[in-house]
């Protein structure tokens, strides 16, 4: 029985991994060389190989590498946590925000940088916690005998509804004080260092492990509840612990980068596009594709109006949101 | 092993609202059984409870002696295979992915296809007769193609008992006849014990040996074909007067009705 073993898609699989691996060395490389001071291979080189405590070694180790792995990480975290979420909703439309970590964690961290700017340092921590705490009460909302998929999308809008409406409050209340946030609630990566790398980095892990272990029971879902549980899947089991892992993901995404939206919907969809919905091969293609994008684009926005920096999260939705509307035509002419 | 499926004085319903208040059934020989009953009777609720779908608020769906809820799932999806009434996959998926999945309860985690695997796709894919269509996307197929392919994910799983919600639903009468066909061959061919649910009552009465017919959550006959397939039973269970006949065609012969006039007063 041959035929079956063998699978026409194989080759374009293993050309869309090299090529996909291939982007994302040279999009870490790049963010790495160019900007206010561009450094040559050389120079990267040397920071590894000898390091010195000279200019090039505090600017690349301490300010450019950081940036890249923060960008690539939350890049890896929001496209993994978006490919659950779409994939455990049956929902095209599912992303980090809709489990209620956005809204949380924007409450959250505005609150510290408004009420108490004392605390700034406190942030990223702050907004994971708030980010948590939404999912979680998210999850109360919608439990009935384990996650009800429909409960969990309106519970999740009427949260970010409410959410939004003390953020909009803060706002209102302290016009003053708006200015600071601001960078943060659009998403970026200005400053960040390898505490935060330190940060998201163990939650990455976990996700990577945690897709590894679950790619089947999310194609199981996939087909529904009823021939997912005729195919021996303990359905309410795997979709918690699915969401779990999906609001982790996502809550360490944003502690990090701020509100970046965009990635987590979107990048599951472009990687859909390019290797289908069988979830073995989407998520790593959503991973690469998510890190490569998002340091791609937070390179772009910090040099293209050099000295001014862009945050990312508006650079990725103005270039973003055409292109995948671009794409959606594509395929629908299919 | 035997491969028995019973309910044991089942209470079915959604929340408070109960639409089987008890039923006992015993399924215990390799046969093809069809569940008929007007629309809200409670035949595809009582169809959920067999297939674990739905957990009976009291009672119990016994598999081999044993709760059906108690047993692991992968090890009852070893035993039994059940095909909804509507379902969705993404429409990329080929019919090689969708049978590969018919042998997920057979593999651990990190465990790939073997090629005791690929044998038995390979006969899940004979039977149905889509081998051809092995690397085809699921939405280039077409309806009846499709349900073959859904039902070649579940003989993937070897199962003794196959459970169908209605599977003729969306297909033309062509497709209606190949399927029901299909079947019968897959019962016989492997003894294969077929529950499902048809709306279909000359499909019912010409492939099934044994009848169900629920009525308002209630069991109102079970037995043979040529005992519960009846003009007086037709008229109590759907209010609608028949004439049943005999058709004898290419050595066999089987029952069909024809209903031609709803009576209200009897059936109601």
């Amino acid at each position: 029985m041959r035929e079956v073993a063998i699978d026409p898609r194989g080759t374009w699989r293993t050309g869309i991994s090299i090529t996909g691996l291939v982007a994302l060395v040279a999009a870490l490389f790049w963010g790495i060389r160019v900007g206010a001071v561009p450094f040559s291979a050389y120079d990267i080189w040397n920071v590894f190989i000898a390091p010195a405590s000279n200019e090039a070694y505090q600017i690349i180790y301490n300010i450019r590498v950081p940036r890249v792995l923060v960008g690539a990480l939350t890049g890896i975290n929001l496209a993994l946590a978006g490919c659950i979420l779409q994939g455990v909703l049956r929902n095209p439309l599912a992303d980090p925000g809709i489990i209620g970590v956005s809204a949380g964690a924007g409450l959250a961290a505005m609150s510290v940088m408004i009420l108490w700017p004392g605390l700034m340092a406190l942030v990223p921590a702050v907004a994971f916690i708030g980010a948590l705490l939404a999912a979680g009460i998210v999850f109360l909302l919608s439990w009935d005998r384990g996650i009800q998929p429909l409960r969990l999308i309106l519970a999740g809008v009427a949260l970010a509804a409410f959410f939004g409406g003390g953020m909009s409050a803060l706002m209102v209340f302290h016009s003053d004080k708006v200015q600071g946030t601001v960078n943060w609630m659009a998403g970026g990566f200005q400053g960040r260092s390898w505490n935060h790398v330190q940060m998201i980095l163990p939650y990455s892990l976990v996700g990577v492990l945690g897709t590894m272990l679950s790619y089947r029971h999310l194609n199981a879902l996939q087909l529904g509840d009823e021939v997912a549980k005729g195919l021996g899947i303990r359905v309410e089991k795997a979709r918690f612990f699915l969401v779990v892992l999906a609001a982790l993901l996502a809550a360490s995404a944003v502690s990090v980068a701020g509100l970046l939206g965009f990635v987590g919907l979107i990048i599951p969809h472009i990687a859909r596009m390019l290797v289908g919905s069988d979830f073995e091969y989407l998520m790593p293609c959503a991973a690469v594709l998510g890190a490569t994008i998002v340091v791609a684009a937070d390179t772009v926005a910090r040099t293209i109006f050099s000295p001014v920096e862009v945050p990312v999260g508006i650079f990725m939705a103005f270039l973003g949101a055409p292109f995948f509307i671009y794409l959606l035509r594509k395929g629908m002419q299919r | 092993m035997n491969h028995t499926i019973e309910a044991q004085s089942i209470k079915l319903g959604y929340g408070s609202k109960v639409i089987i208040p008890e039923m006992d059934i015993v399924i215990d020989k390799p046969e093809i059984i069809s569940i008929i009953g007007p629309n809200g009777s409670g035949k595809s609720t009582l169809l959920k409870a067999l297939s674990r779908i739905l957990i009976p608020l009291a009672g119990c769906v016994l598999l081999a002696g044993k709760d059906i809820h108690q047993l692991q799932p992968r090890q009852v999806a070893k035993i039994m295979a059940i095909l909804p009434q509507t379902v969705h996959a993404p429409g990329d998926m080929t019919v090689y992915d969708l049978v590969a999945y018919g042998r997920m309860p057979y593999k651990k985690m990190f465990e790939k296809l073997d090629s005791d695997d690929q044998e038995c796709m390979a006969a899940a894919l004979e039977a149905t007769g889509i081998r051809k269509m092995l690397h085809r996307r699921l939405d280039s197929l077409s309806g009846g193609e499709r349900q073959r392919a859904w039902l070649a994910m579940a003989l993937a799983q070897e199962p003794r008992l196959l459970l169908l919600d209605e599977p003729t639903t969306y297909l033309d009468i062509h497709h209606q006849l190949e399927l029901m066909k299909l079947v019968r061959k897959l019962h016989q061919d492997m003894q294969i014990t077929v529950i499902m649910v048809l709306h279909d009552l000359n499909h019912a009465a010409r492939f099934s040996q044994r009848m169900i017919a629920v009525k308002d959550g209630l069991l109102f006959a079970d037995g043979p074909v040529e005992e519960v397939f009846t003009v007086e039973n037709l008229r109590a269970l759907y209010g609608v007067e028949t004439t049943i006949m005999t058709i004898e065609q290419g050595g066999s012969s089987h029952r069909v009705c024809f209903p031609h006039d709803s009576c209200l007063t009897q059936g109601a």
